[in-house]
């Protein structure tokens, strides 16, 4: 179990002053003109050393993102650092207590990563749904403001000013480049790549986006050193990360914990445990809901990392630890999913726009059992066309539950289609709240 | 020049080519929906999906650039597949998902035999249908009277709004909603301003766009197709005219890089219900103040009548707006046999002469060269309303940046910004000494709406002046260029149907009280308020008709085979694609006919004949679809004109676009193109 002394976000439950003194009693902004005076190579090298992936559910290695932007403008272009606050994932609530609680690390992340990537400008670009984090994010950066940490000729030494967007509640403003898209006043429609934002970015300049939970935990990474950081977890899955357990356990609950704990581990110290104990364990989503499904007997000691959870063909995500026990119905839970991918689909190519719908439909029907087996693997096949044919990874997104569901409950599914042919003339089972 | 290998064919392309072209360049055929060569990029349609040797994912091939792939690990060059089974499978899946929401309405669709998405279903769908689901359906849209929209059949390519908002210039078509829910539109409902919306029609991969005035009136495959030229306006587009029997059914562009790439204008477009209404059909004798039917010779004769005995001084004739190089050659023949001088072809009173050299009267910069050029001086012209596919081309340098553009004249929406300079020949005088321009190629862009005016003369001057001061012509460049509006004018002008020494001009015919008899071909742009026997050779039942003494039925520019010269001095032939009605017969021949009744027989009995006795007085119209340039040393003599120009205002002498011309006077869609954009008509939102 991860020691008090080695978390990052010391103030996750609110219990804490989340202003500007608070976080600074408890190390936020400690040393950062510092670590500025070190240069940007020692920055990025630290952030490469410290083996840092993105947090924002990719897990593309911060450090070596940040090294791709334009050290020194050739073109007139300035850089911008963009941090992407659009957490949309159902399931994921780290980015909300962030912002809530503790601030301040976010935006001393901004300051610094803008430093290391030549960006005098952040925007930091907030779901349209938190408009509590969007306002307590805006006063702290009032607060930085008015102690000199931010903005022109600050006590840090690096120009920065930092404005927050705020949405307008699209699950595709997520995604990095409809999010730019979206900043620059569009329709929050991905864009194609290449070119890669850090060519052509916002406004056509390199723009680098980052998660607000990468970003955050950028200060304390360089002041504690990358060796601290790179000390948790499994090799090339290093670090503290927050999971959000939701769910069918005791204690769904926000918790900061080393890389690589056991599912077990995780769930028996933080949450109490399974709703009714390990054998009521069904399955669980490990990583938001975009990650495929993982039945109970491969999760249990699965280590929570990008790599282990990989091998079981899902991944971590978000870690937004969705728990389901027997009682889940869980080609609904599935349907639903499809449902909200369907929702959120932009609508700008072909096999995300269409695919998701087809999906979504041949879902709700299978979870009443009215469907044909042979329709699976249609299902399967569709998924099939819809994943990696698309502009961004939404596409992706919407098919991985429905392979997921197929690959581990298909039995499932078939005893449903059984169930209804072999009683046509019963009622569909009312559910409540419906 | 980069290598890349393609279905295991090495070329060598230009790096910044995308893997699409790439394929093509190496013979490979590419699927698409969305991808269009002149609009913006948009990769939505996923129907160009190839595989690229080093991508887990098959790539979008319209959006790779083949300097974005990387070469193998010994420095290979990239290798793209486009036959793999991975590749086919990629476009099954593609083809399925367009075609689950897509109404199986083939049968009733007017896109049917020309549909892209019926061909490549064909060619890369596969045979039946495993989409068992209630299939979408959308509402139809009202878009304006020429689209028509059935919104269901839509594919979500956003070609038409790219269309839009990128060569139109008007931002009016969009997505709305997300998802399956999208739906394209002009959000309020209301018509789309843009004077080559029909474009759209052409674009639209399926049948969610189509033309309104011509729905369910034929099929593609009973249509007789005739390439030939627009004669609408002065631009010369390129145009396929497709016939049934006797009737224009529709006008669609064709490709010419050079003048109207792939775009023509509505009224180009729209034209042809026009060519069915108010048609002369019968030559008409008035008779005690009436018009009466009548046979040809009948007509002949009452011609004859009046020609007998009259002054040569006395008789007169104007070539109108749509009259081909040959009619114009014809009927300057006549006029010189007859002795008379008193023939133009300038109805509007522009002042453009050939005795200033062809140079004064082209748009010498040509059209294609907009493209090179750095700088814009637009000049008592408006060259959306006057020559819209020009003003795309315009639009296109503008969107491309690094052009000014500046405007003297009215101040309007052309589609792109521009430096308002002033109204008239005041803010122009300022030029005519001013230091030379930074810029290389500039062109200075006159139109008739600076020159057709009493002191056009002295305008044409100052601007010769301005472009020479300023440095619009140097070496191998030449800048100064006449926007015409009238698709014959520079034909006419190149075979010098103007008035002869001591001749009367247009305007002076129009109300001189001493003609005895005044030949109109086609001209109905012009008030003829004189006591003269007026014989109105034409199409239509316009203004030139009510006033005439004597009809002859004649051919308009789909039924004859003809010459147009286009604004920048490129002959075109168009050819006739249908015939014209009634006892209406070609204007060469009735211009020929009328020659041996009033006794001064014109030297040839086929139109190749008299095309060659064209092309022996002038030899440069013989170079079909080339433009001869003309000599800019003549540009000077111009300067020394002088002459006092007035204050007021320049003003564009189209006010209406959609009702420029008799053809288009007779169109009731032009009627309600017009009464829309005048804001007459209500629309479905309000």
């Amino acid at each position: 179990m991860l020691a008090d002394k080695d978390r990052i976000f010391r103030n996750l439950y609110g219990v804490h002053d989340w202003g500007l003194k608070g976080a600074m009693q408890r190390g936020a902004w400690d040393g950062t003109k510092a670590i500025i005076t070190k240069g940007r190579d020692w920055i990025i090298n630290e952030m490469k050393a410290s083996g840092l992936r993105g947090r924002g559910g990719a897990g593309f290695p911060t450090g070596l993102k940040w090294s791709f932007m334009p050290k020194e403008s050739t073109d007139g272009r300035p850089s911008y650092l963009v941090v992407n606050a659009d957490e949309s994932e159902p399931g994921t609530c780290k980015d909300r207590e962030i912002m809530r609680h503790d601030p301040h690390l976010l935006i001393e992340g901004c300051l610094i990563a803008g430093f290391a990537m030549n960006a005098h400008t952040g925007y930091i670009y907030v779901r349209g749904e938190y408009i509590h984090e969007r306002e307590r994010l805006e006063a702290a950066i009032e607060q930085a403001y008015e102690a000199g940490l931010l903005g022109k000729k600050n006590k840090c030494g690096w120009d920065f000013d930092l404005y927050v967007h705020h949405g307008a509640g699209a699950y595709i403003c997520g995604e990095e480049t409809a999010l730019l898209e979206s900043l620059e006043g569009k329709k929050g429609m991905p864009r194609l790549k290449p070119p890669f934002p850090a060519n052509v970015g916002l406004y056509g300049c390199p723009t680098t986006v980052n998660n607000v939970e990468s970003i955050a935990v950028a200060p304390d990474i360089l002041r504690r050193g990358a060796a601290w950081f790179s000390g948790f977890g499994r090799p090339n899955n290093a670090g503290t990360k927050l999971f959000c357990v939701s769910g069918h356990v005791n204690q769904p609950c926000n918790v900061e914990e080393a890389m690589s704990i056991p599912f077990r581990e995780l769930i028996d110290k933080h949450c109490g445990g399974i709703r009714g104990g390990w054998d009521n364990l069904l399955a669980c989503i490990p990583g938001g809901s975009s990650v495929p499904i993982v039945p109970a007997a491969q999760i249990v000691d699965c280590p929570m990392d990008f790599d282990a959870l990989k091998e079981l063909k899902s991944g971590l995500g978000t870690a937004a630890v969705i728990v389901m026990d027997k009682s889940t119905d869980v080609v609904r839970a599935i349907a639903r999913i499809s449902y909200f991918y369907k929702h959120e689909s932009c609508g700008q190519c072909t096999p995300c726009r269409e695919g998701t719908g087809w999906m979504w439909r041949v879902l709700t029907r299978m979870a009443e059992g009215r469907a044909q087996k042979k329709e699976i693997d249609l299902l399967l096949d569709v998924a099939g066309q819809v994943e990696g044919h698309t502009i961004c990874a939404l596409g992706d997104a919407a098919a991985w539950p429905v392979q997921g569901l197929i690959r581990h409950f298909r039995h499932d599914i078939e005893k449903r289609i059984d169930d209804y042919a072999a009683n046509p003339h019963s009622d569909s089972v009312l559910v409540a709240a419906e | 020049m980069t290598k890349i290998v393609v279905d295991g064919k090495e070329i060598e392309v230009p790096a910044e080519y995308t893997l699409l072209q790439a394929c093509e360049a190496a013979g490979a055929e590419i699927p698409r929906f969305c991808f269009h060569e002149r609009l913006s990029i948009a990769g939505n349609c996923r129907m160009c999906l190839v595989e690229l040797k080093g991508s887990p994912k098959p790539v979008a091939s319209c959006a790779w650039a083949v300097r974005d792939c990387r070469p193998g690990p010994n420095g290979e060059p990239p290798v793209v597949n486009t036959k793999t089974p991975m590749v086919k499978k990629a476009r099954e899946g593609v083809m399925e998902f367009l075609l689950i929401n897509h109404p199986l309405d083939c049968p009733i669709c007017d896109q049917g035999g020309e549909c892209d998405l019926q061909d490549q279903a064909m060619a890369y769908g596969v045979d039946k249908s495993r989409y068992h689901e209630n299939k979408r359906a959308v509402e139809d849209k009202y878009i304006g009277p020429l689209v028509k929209t059935i919104m269901t059949r839509c594919i979500h390519c956003t070609r038409c709004v790219r269309f839009t908002t990128e060569v139109a210039g008007v931002a009016e078509l969009g997505a709305i909603g997300r998802g399956e829910d999208m739906e394209i539109t002009t959000y309020l409902e209301q018509a789309m301003s843009s004077e080559l919306q029909g474009n759209v029609i052409d674009l639209c991969p399926v049948g969610a766009l189509t033309s309104k005035p011509y729905a369910f009136q034929a099929r593609p495959w009973e249509l007789t197709k005739t390439e030939s030229v627009d004669a609408m306006d002065a631009a010369g587009s390129n145009i396929r005219v497709d016939v049934r029997g006797r009737e224009v059914q529709r006008i669609l562009p064709r490709l010419h890089e050079d003048v109207n790439e792939e775009w023509i204008s509505d009224k180009s477009r729209f034209i042809w219900d026009g060519l069915r209404t108010q048609r002369l059909d019968k030559p008409y004798v008035r008779i005690k103040g009436k018009l009466v039917r009548a046979s040809w010779s009948d007509a002949f004769a009452a011609i004859a009548d009046k020609m007998r005995g009259l002054d040569a001084k006395k008789v007169g004739a104007i070539v109108g707006d749509l009259s081909t190089t040959e009619e114009a050659f014809a009927i300057k023949a006549l006029m010189d046999a007859i002795g008379s001088p008193n023939l133009d072809c300038r109805q509007d009173g522009s002042v453009l002469h050939p005795k200033y050299g062809r140079a004064s009267y082209l748009f010498n910069a040509t059209i294609a060269g907009i493209e090179q050029a750095d700088g814009l001086m637009i000049i008592g012209a408006n060259p959306r309303r006057e020559a819209p596919v020009i003003n795309a081309r315009i639009r296109k340098r503008w969107r491309a940046g690094d052009f000014k553009i500046g405007v003297i004249g009215e101040k309007a929406d052309l589609t792109y910004d521009y430096a308002y300079l002033g109204a008239g020949p005041e803010t122009l005088a300022d030029f005519v000494k001013h230091k030379k321009a930074q810029l290389k190629k500039q062109i200075w862009l006159i139109g008739q709406g600076a020159l057709a005016r009493p002191d056009g003369e002295a305008v044409l001057s100052m601007f010769a002046k301005s472009v020479h001061s300023v440095g619009g012509i140097a070496d191998g460049w030449n800048g100064f260029s006449v926007l015409h509006t009238a698709a014959s004018r520079v034909g006419a002008l190149d075979v010098g149907a103007v008035p002869g020494e001591g001749g009367l001009t247009a305007t002076q015919m129009a109300k001189a009280k001493s003609l005895g008899v005044l030949f109109l071909l086609g001209a109905d742009e012009i008030e003829v308020d004189s006591d003269a026997f007026v014989v109105y050779i034409g199409t239509h039942g316009d203004r030139g008709a009510h006033r005439a003494d004597v009809i002859l039925p004649a051919a308009a520019y789909t039924e004859k085979s003809g010459i147009f010269v286009n604004t920048e001095g490129r002959p075109q032939l168009a050819k006739r694609a249908a015939f014209a009605p009634g006892d209406a017969r070609e204007d060469w021949a009735i211009l020929r006919a009328l020659s041996d009744v009033i006794g001064h027989k014109l030297p040839w009995d086929s139109l190749s004949a008299l095309r060659q006795r064209m092309f022996a007085a002038h030899p440069h119209l013989a170079k079909l679809d080339q433009i001869v340039p003309a000599d800019a040393s003549q540009l000077a003599a111009l300067s020394k004109l002088g002459g006092e120009a007035k204050k007021t205002g320049f003003k564009s002498p189209v006010i209406d676009f959609y009702l420029t011309n008799p053809i288009a006077r007779a169109s009731a869609i032009m009627a309600e193109c017009s009464r829309l954009a005048a804001g007459k008509l209500p629309q479905a939102a309000e």
